[in-house]
């Protein structure tokens, strides 16, 4: 297989702050050292991109010394935190910015589908605008000819196609854009989260389009999407950049895993008693969510347990309190209940206990959940009411469903039996 | 690293961080040809749809200016006209000017207006600024049906005879002229507007002052005695401005030889213009 994309020791530097006087003399400086025929005193500096921590530079590397190649008809996931330098790595690609350092070699013509819409005019037609929009992505006027029936077709909108695209409805507007973006046929093509826009039955358009794009018709598909299952399913291989480097390069499912495993971004939603606060009785003091190995977590994996590990203070309490709790879905509707007496979980004599709630793997579907912790005795005020606390994302690792992610399919996957009656009769 | 020495890949494109000054790609530009007049389209469309008199506001634009000149520079201050009906003298000024500011004021704002396409999908951005010098053409050739009818009317009810002669060829290399000059000075201002935006606050009020420094409302021989005439002199837009009212009425203290100067500065602002919207559109992104 022929390589198509070979990127060689990648930077992209960005300059923070405002443009300003500050500026002028960076500028200057600058020039002074190029006539001089010395090196850019900028490119020396510069931090990690890391967002969390303040530098003492003004310059930051998005993207550092970034090396990957891409063979002819492979579909490459690109995955990563929001920051990590996916979008700059699309830019350069796509070629709206230049890289810093480094090169990208391409064979054949790149389209990406971030540029989905780019140039449409309000005020014209849908006819007007398919043709302005397939020039801007580089098509000539004999081929949005050709294909302009087909692009018409597949947005669905033959009735509205003298109406100025203003008047569409926003469904229409992205369906005909997409459809002049998805008519490109280019060689190479670039896809960065349109998925999350549209409906249902568009989104399996989408997705069908970019399965024949890359099975049937030999084109190279580069996918940047924080929707992971869709990653695992589309993709055979994947990258994960973390502060602009790539930390990890391989088959699509393991560096999936790696990126939900590897969960660097401590969790800090977990639940933390007070100190200050007086409470007698009976309380939580500690809600967190963990992983197998006991780290920190806001992401689980659909085919990983979920653990809950709680440690609750209770001096003294009533034979009757229970523990109670429940999943919350991110509409803050109830999707199970799990209650237990505290006399079961712990024994007389102590006064402070420590035990996990471990849910089995593969039931809660992917999605977002949080989890509501309480203390109470039935028919009673609870004791303690502690809502909303350690908000968890399980992360689809590829199952059936992953084509509908981002589409309400309900919170648990259960997988039944399918019996063919057929036979019986 | 050289295993493949002996099969040399060879790439379609090659993304780097710089390239060399005049790497202006126009073959590039060329293949987009069908997006340039996509753009002048839209801009003619779109600016019209939606008002009552639609390219009616061609005509009447200019025609109010006319009138304006006509009581300000006529009939207040006196200003002789070189022995052209007023109307006309004011008119035919107007015209090749409104197409100089018009074309400036528009490539001027290349990058700034157009960061939002610009971020998202790569054309070679030369195709812009472009199409606005065509657009603007159409405009021009509104205006210049408007002056042409003018100068019938004069002819007919006035007895002004019309100076029709060899004299009007050089109406489209005077057109060049213009277009050249705006389109160079306004890709290199439009280049350093996409980190100082002193320049576009610059522009709007320059472009006034120009007209003043430029022979639109008084003829050159004006100024013939005058100490600051040199000023007036060293506009390259003066001579472009005096040559088209010869051109259309023969008469002015024009020669041939004085457009070498605006030739030669639009040859040189396109060059520089040229070099530097190259090394910026490849960046500019992350600094507009």
């Amino acid at each position: 297989m022929n390589t198509v994309i070979k990127v060689e020791n990648l930077s992209k530097q960005y300059r923070l702050g405002q443009v300003s006087t500050g500026t002028l003399s960076h500028d200057i400086n600058r020039w002074w050292h190029t006539i001089r025929g010395k090196e850019d005193p900028y490119l020396k500096i510069g931090e990690t991109n890391d967002r969390t921590t303040t530098g003492n530079s003004d310059y930051v590397w998005a993207l550092r010394d970034i090396n990957f190649d891409v063979k002819q008809g492979e579909v490459l996931g690109i995955i990563g935190r929001n920051g990590a330098g996916k979008s700059t790595l699309l830019k350069i690609l796509s070629r709206t910015t230049a890289p810093t350092t480094g090169s990208i070699k391409i064979k054949g013509r790149v389209a990406s589908l971030l540029e989905v819409g780019t140039g449409f005019h309000p005020e014209l037609s849908g006819r007007e605008n398919i043709f302005l929009n397939g020039a801007i992505l580089g098509m000539t006027r004999n081929e949005i000819k050709r294909k302009f029936d087909d692009i018409v077709a597949f947005a669905g909108v033959e009735r509205y196609i003298d109406t100025p695209v203003k008047r569409y409805s926003s469904g229409m507007y992205v369906r005909l854009a997409f459809a002049v973006a998805a008519h490109l046929e280019p060689e190479i093509l670039i896809v960065d989260e349109v998925l999350a826009v549209g409906d249902a039955e568009f989104q399996k358009k989408c997705i069908g389009k970019m399965k024949d794009v890359s099975e049937k018709e030999g084109r190279t598909v580069l996918y940047v999407s924080h929707q992971l299952g869709t990653i695992v399913n589309l993709c055979k291989r994947a990258i994960l950049l973390k502060n602009g480097t790539v930390v990890k390069d391989g088959i699509a499912s393991a560096v999936v895993d790696h990126y939900v495993l590897k969960s660097d971004g401590v969790s800090n939603n977990g639940y933390v008693f007070n100190t200050d606060t007086k409470k007698d009785d009976c309380y939580f003091e500690e809600i967190t969510l963990i992983n197998s190995k006991s780290e920190l977590i806001e992401e689980v994996a659909f085919n990983e347990k979920i653990k809950l590990r709680i440690k609750i203070n209770h001096r003294k309490f009533s034979e009757s309190v229970l523990v109670g709790i429940g999943i919350n879905d991110k509409f803050g509707t109830r999707v199970c209940t799990f209650i237990k007496p505290l006399n079961e979980l712990t024994k007389a004599n102590h006064l402070r206990t420590t035990f996990s709630l471990e849910i089995p793997s593969n039931i809660i579907a992917p999605n977002q959940y949080s989890f509501v912790c309480a203390l109470f005795v039935p028919g009673r005020h609870p004791v303690e009411l502690i809502e909303n606390v350690c908000s968890f994302l399980v992360v689809d690792s590829g199952t059936e469903y992953s084509i509908f992610e981002g589409v309400d399919y309900g919170n648990i996957i259960i997988t039944p039996k399918w019996v063919n009656d057929e036979e019986i009769f | 690293m050289n295993h493949y020495n002996s099969e040399e890949e060879t790439w379609d494109l090659e993304i780097k961080p710089k390239t060399s000054l005049f790497s202006l790609n126009l073959k590039e530009v060329w293949r987009y040809r069908d997006l340039m007049l996509l753009f002048v389209k839209r801009d003619f469309a779109a600016q019209y749809k939606q008002t009552i008199l639609g390219p009616l506001w061609h005509v009447i634009q200019p025609i109010l200016t006319t009138l304006m000149f006509l009581l300000i520079f006529g009939k207040i201050a006196n200003i002789p006209t070189d022995g052209i009906p007023p109307v006309l003298f004011y008119m035919s000024g107007v015209t090749i000017w409104n197409y100089f500011s018009a074309c400036l004021t528009a490539t001027s704002s290349t990058f700034v207006a157009n960061a939002g396409i610009f971020g998202k999908v790569y054309f070679p951005r030369l195709v812009l600024p472009l199409s606005i010098i065509f657009s603007n053409i159409a405009r021009l050739g509104i205006q210049f049906g408007i002056l042409v009818i003018a100068v019938l009317w004069y002819a007919v009810f006035k007895k002004n005879p019309v100076a029709f002669g060899s004299q009007w060829l050089l109406l489209p290399v005077l057109v060049m002229l213009m277009a050249g000059i705006s389109l160079g000075l306004g890709i290199i201002i439009s280049s350093l507007t996409t980190k100082y935006r002193d320049f576009s606050v610059l522009i709007t009020f320059g472009i006034q002052l120009l007209m003043y420094a430029t022979p639109v409302v008084y003829p050159l021989s004006f100024l013939s005695n005058k100490s600051y005439a040199w000023i007036i002199y060293r506009n390259p837009l003066s001579a472009v401005v005096e040559g088209f009212r010869f051109a259309l009425f023969n008469t002015g203290s024009f020669v041939y030889s004085s457009l070498l100067y605006p030739f030669v500065f639009m040859i040189a602002v396109l060059l520089f213009g040229a070099m530097y919207f190259n090394k910026v559109e490849r960046t500019f992104m992350d600094t507009v």
